[in-house]
């Protein structure tokens, strides 16, 4: 579904690495060593949260959303947020987006101190290094297809010329070459959120953020967007999901839990105790269910096949 | 470029915002159209008068002045209109002593009824002339003679008609040398004059029936006291007016023996006066209409802002994802205000077609003043200067609200 070398290529030498960058990178290693020792090369980071803190005014209340949450995250990885809600992963989505600042700590997405910049250069980050894509897609109906992908270019001075172009292939990429003069009404669900794909990807971001994205989705058509994903990540893009499926987040190859705004585990999908534990419930749950049923019954065949992918990924 | 980019983006997001939502727009709009519409209708209509009168000025000469007897406020009460009405001993001395009048011709309006054999007409205006004023009209003698001083001095039953009067009054194609009843005397009709178009306004009458007596048999009918109720001047040149002026006040003074506190207890009145006056009135029908205009503009414009902040309500979750993808404060911004500009602009330009069309239709009703009514292109780029401004200032508030917007916030609503 995608071409992977051309995935590669454009990641591979990152054309984003100027002189500021090397500055930017120089005024975070300064950073570093103030604080706990490098884990990563800096340069092959894209995200390094330190102490990063949000503190919310409700009125009189103040609510502690994140109280000191340290995350780095590498070029190509792919990463699920998991928490129950109240647990500060959608703040936490929301700061990693730049459409929040943190109250406190420190956020250097790319080499850029996030933390740091007014509204209008944030907005400029999520333009240029950052790809959402949300549970309700968030396509605007009276677009085309093409012309919804197009948008994140419209506000991008680099491209003006090429837009069109850079929209059809990153149509293309998900699978909706023969789609794009549709509008979303005319799209089914599973489209819709490839568009909403494509819209994240055509500025080639240095992450893509997805928000639930398979929340509106039935199973079977979940499984194929997870599928992009995976494609996606193995093409060199850095992924990171918020989600509360454990089924998803198994595709991932590392899960961040929080709780109560802090960092509860932070592990390669395979060793993290409660994926482990869920997939193992799973199977017991459909061993069970096939037992009781007998076999060559189809709601428990077609219940084995949906654990299947969770196994593949475990 | 990416500017321009934009902007042309802008433009043509708002006009599909804005077709989605026709009726809507339109109503919306109905201030702007209106406020646009009216001011075409009045620009060009003064525009129209404004070459009607000059047209009619024209016709009867700037040369023209007026005098006649007028109770000053001062004196109101005090003496009666007929105290100060002129005589002919009044008008002689003014072509006498005053260098800068040509001519005069006093006149005596008197109403008659005028009878030919077949038909009669009540109430006709038979003014009492002397034979100056042929100079001064200068209205060709299409039949017969013009007056001469001999039918003024023999107070000869002569009259003069215009050519309506033949149709009206239902006389031969030559009715020279026939005889006409005016109230009740014969007259001899010894002459046909042309019929000219000059309103009422002017002393011109319509074009019906007009029938000229001399000025000394009208007084030995009616106006035994030799009475003046206008004078004609004429000016030797049109820019001696302010001197006429004088000399006709030192003569009329002196004659009246006015004590020097006392006001004039006549009037001068110069043709370029009414030039003035008509100019002076057109300029404050004009801004007054501006007033109303601005008005309406004004309400227009809370009716933009109302909408806008409607729409900018309704797209909430457009301005977040908007700003997700990483359209900056600026642009959102930008993007508001010409919606309500575009939104404006589409009132201005229905208000001028509207108003357009009005200003044709004036133009074809038949017998109309406003048959030169033309709109000025200065009325049409006020108006849609207007209608941007208008755009701008009140899409202000809602444009702001929209760039201020937060994205997390926006993107969660409803």
């Amino acid at each position: 579904m995608v071409d992977r070398e051309e995935g590669r290529g454009g990641v591979g030498t990152d054309p984003r690495l100027g002189l500021h960058q090397l500055s930017a990178l120089k005024r975070l290693s300064l950073y570093e060593s103030r604080n706990t020792t490098l884990r990563h090369d800096p340069l092959d980071m894209t995200i390094q949260i330190r102490q990063l803190e949000k503190v919310y005014r409700v009125g009189v209340e103040r609510i502690h959303a994140l109280r000191g949450i340290d995350l780095d995250i590498d070029r190509n990885e792919f990463v699920a947020i998991m928490g129950a809600s109240g647990s500060g992963k959608s703040t936490l989505m929301n700061i990693l987006g730049c459409l929040d600042k943190p109250t406190r700590g420190s956020y250097v997405l790319n080499g850029r101190p996030a933390h740091r910049l007014n509204a209008t250069q944030l907005a400029t980050v999520r333009n240029q290094d950052i790809g959402f894509v949300f549970q309700s897609f968030e396509l605007l109906p009276r677009l085309t297809a093409l012309a919804n992908v197009m948008l994140p270019l419209i506000y991008s001075a680099k491209h003006t010329f090429r837009a069109k172009r850079m929209a059809r292939e990153a149509l293309d990429m998900v699978g909706l070459k023969d789609r794009m003069t549709h509008r979303p009404s005319q799209l089914s669900g599973g489209q819709r959120q490839r568009v909403a794909i494509a819209r994240a990807l055509v500025n080639k971001p240095a992450i893509l953020l997805a928000d639930e994205p398979t929340g509106n989705l039935d199973t079977r058509t979940s499984g194929e967007i997870i599928g992009l994903f995976r494609n996606l990540h193995a093409s060199g893009q850095t992924i990171v999901v918020v989600t509360h499926e454990e089924d998803v987040a198994g595709h991932a190859a590392r899960i961040v839990r929080l709780r109560d705004g802090r960092t509860l585990s932070d592990l390669p999908t395979d060793r993290d105790p409660i994926h482990r534990e869920y997939l193992a419930n799973a199977a017991a749950q459909i061993r069970a269910l096939s037992e009781s049923q007998g076999l060559g019954n189809t709601a428990a065949s077609r219940a084995g096949s949906g654990s299947g992918k969770g196994g593949a990924a475990a | 470029m990416i500017v321009l980019r934009l902007l042309f983006q802008t433009v043509v997001l708002a006009l599909s915002q804005i077709w989605a939502n026709k009726v809507r727009a339109v109503l919306t709009t109905l201030g702007v159209i209106i406020g646009v519409g009216a001011i075409i209708v009045v620009v060009s209509s003064v525009t129209g008068l404004e070459q009607f009168m000059l047209g009619q000025f024209e016709k009867i000469g700037t040369k023209r002045i007026f005098i006649d007897g007028t109770v000053p406020k001062s004196l109101r009460n005090k003496v009666s209109s007929r105290d100060v009405q002129l005589t002919v001993e009044e008008v002689n001395a003014i072509a006498d002593r005053c260098p800068s009048i040509e001519l005069v011709c006093p006149m005596w309006f008197g109403g008659y009824s005028v009878e030919s054999a077949s038909e009669k007409i009540d109430g006709v205006s038979v003014p009492g002339i002397w034979p100056t004023w042929h100079q001064i009209v200068q209205r060709s003698v299409v039949m017969g003679r013009p007056f001469n001083s001999i039918d003024e001095a023999e107070r000869r039953p002569v009259c003069l008609i215009n050519e309506e009067a033949i149709r009206e009054l239902g006389l031969d194609i030559d009715p020279v040398e026939d005889y006409l009843l005016i109230g009740g005397r014969r007259f001899l009709i010894v002459g046909v004059v042309e019929t000219i178009q000059i309103s009422a306004m002017f002393g011109g009458g319509n074009n019906s029936t007009e029938v000229f007596i001399p000025f000394a048999t009208a007084s030995e009918i009616m106006n035994p006291d030799g009475w003046v109720n206008l004078c004609w001047g004429q000016l030797s040149s049109p820019d001696k007016a302010q001197d006429a002026e004088a000399e006709i006040r030192f003569v009329m003074r002196s004659m009246r023996q006015q004590p020097p506190d006392q006001e004039d207890t006549f009037m001068i009145r110069v043709f370029q006066q009414f030039i003035d006056q008509f100019k002076s009135v057109a300029a404050g029908f004009t801004f007054f209409m501006f007033g109303i205009v601005g008005i309406s503009l004004l309400v227009g414009g809370i009716g933009i802002m109302n909408i806008m902040l409607v729409s900018v309500s309704e797209r909430t979750r457009e301005i977040g994802l908007r700003k997700a993808v990483g359209a900056r404060p600026a642009v959102i911004l930008v993007q508001f205000l010409v919606e309500a500009v575009v939104l404006c602009l589409l009132g201005a330009s229905i208000g001028l077609a509207g108003g357009g069309l009005l200003v044709l239709l004036m133009r074809v009703i038949p017998g109309s003043p406003l048959s030169e009514a033309t709109t000025p292109l200065w009325a049409i780029v006020l108006s849609a200067g207007f209608s941007v401004a208008t755009g701008v200032v009140f899409g202000m508030f809602p444009a702001i609200k929209a760039a201020r917007l937060d994205p997390i916030v926006a993107l969660r609503h409803e």
